[in-house]
């Protein structure tokens, strides 16, 4: 092992344990130690804090102290593997469900999946929306097509309120008291480029579920009708064409 | 390939976005190489838009010069993409290292001058220049501790690095000073062995002070204005170099825009005083 | 056409409902002012923490009830079939 091989080691291992690198001094050999908790404070905090911008809910539910106790914790364990912090934080969610300490609040780790996913979506690619008349052309074959969703649109089906819990711990809106119950989220970054949240219903759920999974809009209609008997497609296609989500289509033979 | 302008140029924060507007005091934007990396979206929707009046410093954190290990491929191509599609008129990184096997840490770290870590580091210049097709400034860093293996003096060392690569340097002003005062060394001595030759731009940030038992400890907070004795520094720099650009960094607890704007403007001042003539005001479009 | 005959009324509200969508979204087109969403934005920078010298930082035993944090934020506004969450170190 070549000798910046090993400084760069014992570097990284006094970071988390505290313990001073061989060969790190100062003016006042005293001071070391002192001078060296900069860099590991640096590394802690700034890794917390860009953890905290990724998951600013998940950080208002358990509180700030919390939050950065907890993040020296996963930051350990799950280190960031590329200086593209907003990539980090994927294993977040599987973190918080084997996090001892958060057991009772078991909502935590879909809300986390719900953070990153909008993290995702924020950064996904550029492409352009269907046109209204491309879309109109394709109501004469309407069982022939699958519908292409933009690569921001992710669907997170959970057993607890994301996107209640979500809406109430947004800046600026007050904490309310929130009900637990089945809720399944889409996020998306809309033609405002804003990233929304959207709770839907069994029908728009099972509907946007089979496109995601590109399934022939036809099969995917029929899955929502099942889901919710009496099923009306217009509205959310309407509302996934509004904010710039359908972004082509395909033949298919169904 | 068009060079920065010798102005004041600021970090770009993009709570700032909508407040931008051309300014005669204002060359160029600083932007961190890593939050645009990204496929789309609003980062690049703002890039876009900033480059299509200002100048472009790319300034990357996380390529882990410094570093024992190789340098992480992806990232190069990563950067190489980025400078292809807004060609920036700068690319800078850091004198330090971030990234140790697979973990990324996140702070720019020290490293020990020594003819291993030269080598190590022009062999990685050398590699970030080859896959960018450009030429790249290294930046001068602000340290805290020192190591019992150095045996190159920092200008030495920054200096067989730009003579060994043909890199230009990033000389911060407020690292020099923290880096002084932290190491109780004079910065003016360390000025007086920069080679300022190879210098094509200037950082400008303020530091926080604690105290250790031996006197103040600065920390390169970017959190505050330029200190004054920083300033002080930068005139002096600025009369032997001449007007080059020159950076104020702010990334913590960033202020409001017109706080940012009015430090460019003292920088704009001690430019323009040292600036063998008048030079035309340029506006962008 | 290879579908069957109990899926043709739903062809036929798939085809109007695309229809209707086109001439909405027609309707409704216009240049909307794009919201560049800051809070999310860029994460990585150059800055020092607050560089405390002061080395608390061994927060990791957080095994049986060493744990000193307790969920203190909005979490006690959830209720879950088990409560409101909890507030008490936890005992494991």
């Amino acid at each position: 092992m070549s000798a910046h091989e090993a400084f760069a080691q014992s570097f990284r291992r006094g970071i988390f344990d505290g313990e001073l690198p061989q060969g790190v001094t100062a003016r006042d050999p005293a001071e070391a130690a002192q001078r060296f908790a900069v860099y590991r404070n640096n590394v802690l905090h700034s890794l917390g804090r860009a953890l905290a911008a990724r998951f600013p809910v998940i950080e208002r539910l358990v509180g700030a102290d919390f939050f950065n106790a907890m993040a020296r914790v996963y930051v350990e364990a799950d280190p960031p593997n590329s200086p593209v912090l907003f990539a980090w934080g994927e294993g977040f969610a599987e973190f918080l469900e084997g996090f001892p300490p958060v057991a009772a609040l078991p909502y935590l780790p879909d809300v986390a999946r719900l953070e990153y996913a909008r993290g995702q979506a924020y950064h996904a690619a550029d492409l352009p929306a269907l046109a209204p008349a491309d879309l109109g052309a394709l109501a004469a074959r309407a069982d022939a097509i699958r519908l292409v969703l933009h690569p921001s649109v992710t669907l997170i089906a959970s057993g607890h309120a994301i996107r209640a819990i979500w809406a109430a711990n947004q800046p600026g809106a007050a904490p309310q008291e929130i009900e637990d119950r089945p809720e399944t989220a889409l996020v998306l970054r809309d033609r405002k480029l804003d990233v929304p949240v959207w709770a839907l219903g069994p029908g728009e759920a099972a509907f946007a579920r089979e496109l995601l999974g590109q399934a022939p809009l036809i099969r995917a209609a029929e899955a929502a009708a099942t889901a919710e008997p009496g099923f009306d497609v217009g509205p959310i296609l309407f509302r996934l064409f509004a904010a710039g989500a359908i972004i082509g289509w395909e033949d298919c033979t169904c | 390939m068009t060079q920065l302008p010798a102005r004041p140029g600021l970090g770009f924060k993009p709570e700032h976005f909508s407040q931008i507007a051309c300014d005669p005091d204002l060359g160029f934007f600083e932007i961190h190489a890593e939050n645009y990396m990204g496929a789309g979206g609003p980062p690049h929707a703002m890039l876009t838009a900033l480059r299509a009046d200002f100048g472009i410093s790319l300034h990357g954190v996380g390529l882990s010069i410094g570093g024992p290990g190789r340098l992480d491929t992806a990232h190069l191509a990563r950067l190489r993409a980025l400078v292809d599609r807004y060609q920036p008129e700068s690319f800078s990184e850091h004198l330090a290292w971030s990234s140790h096997g697979e973990a990324y840490l996140n702070d720019l770290l020290p490293l020990p001058y020594t003819d291993e870590t030269l080598r190590i580091v022009c062999d990685h210049v050398d590699e970030v220049q080859e896959a960018l097709g450009r030429r790249m400034l290294l930046e001068t860093p602000s340290t805290y501790v020192l190591f019992e293996t150095s045996t190159i003096p920092e200008t030495e060392f920054l200096r067989a690095i730009a003579q060994r690569t043909g890199c230009g340097l990033l000389l911060d002003v407020n690292n020099v000073f923290v880096s002084a005062t932290n190491h109780r060394t004079d910065a003016r001595a360390y000025l007086a062995e920069f080679p300022f030759d190879q210098v094509g731009e200037i950082h400008l940030g303020g530091h926080a002070v604690e105290e250790l038992p031996s006197g103040p400890l600065l920390i390169d907070s970017h959190g505050a204005p330029v200190a004054d004795p920083v300033w002080t520094l930068f005139d002096e720099v600025i009369a032997r170099t001449g007007p080059l650009p020159s950076l104020i960094e702010w990334d913590n607890d960033v202020p409001d825009y017109p706080v940012l704007l009015d430090e460019a403007r003292r920088a704009a001042r001690i430019l323009r005083a040292h600036a063998p003539q008048a030079e035309r005001t340029h506006v962008c479009a | 056409m290879s579908i069957i005959s109990k899926t043709l009324p739903l062809t036929a509200s798939l085809a109007t409902a695309l229809t209707l969508v086109a001439a909405q979204a027609a309707h409704a087109e216009g240049e909307m002012e794009k919201c560049y969403g800051v809070s999310m934005a860029g994460q990585n920078d150059c800055a020092a923490g607050p560089g405390t010298t002061c080395a608390g930082t061994a927060t990791k035993d957080y095994q049986g009830n060493a744990w000193k944090y307790v969920p203190a934020g909005t979490c006690a506004t959830i209720k879950t079939p088990h409560g409101m969450g909890s507030l008490e170190p936890v005992k494991m």
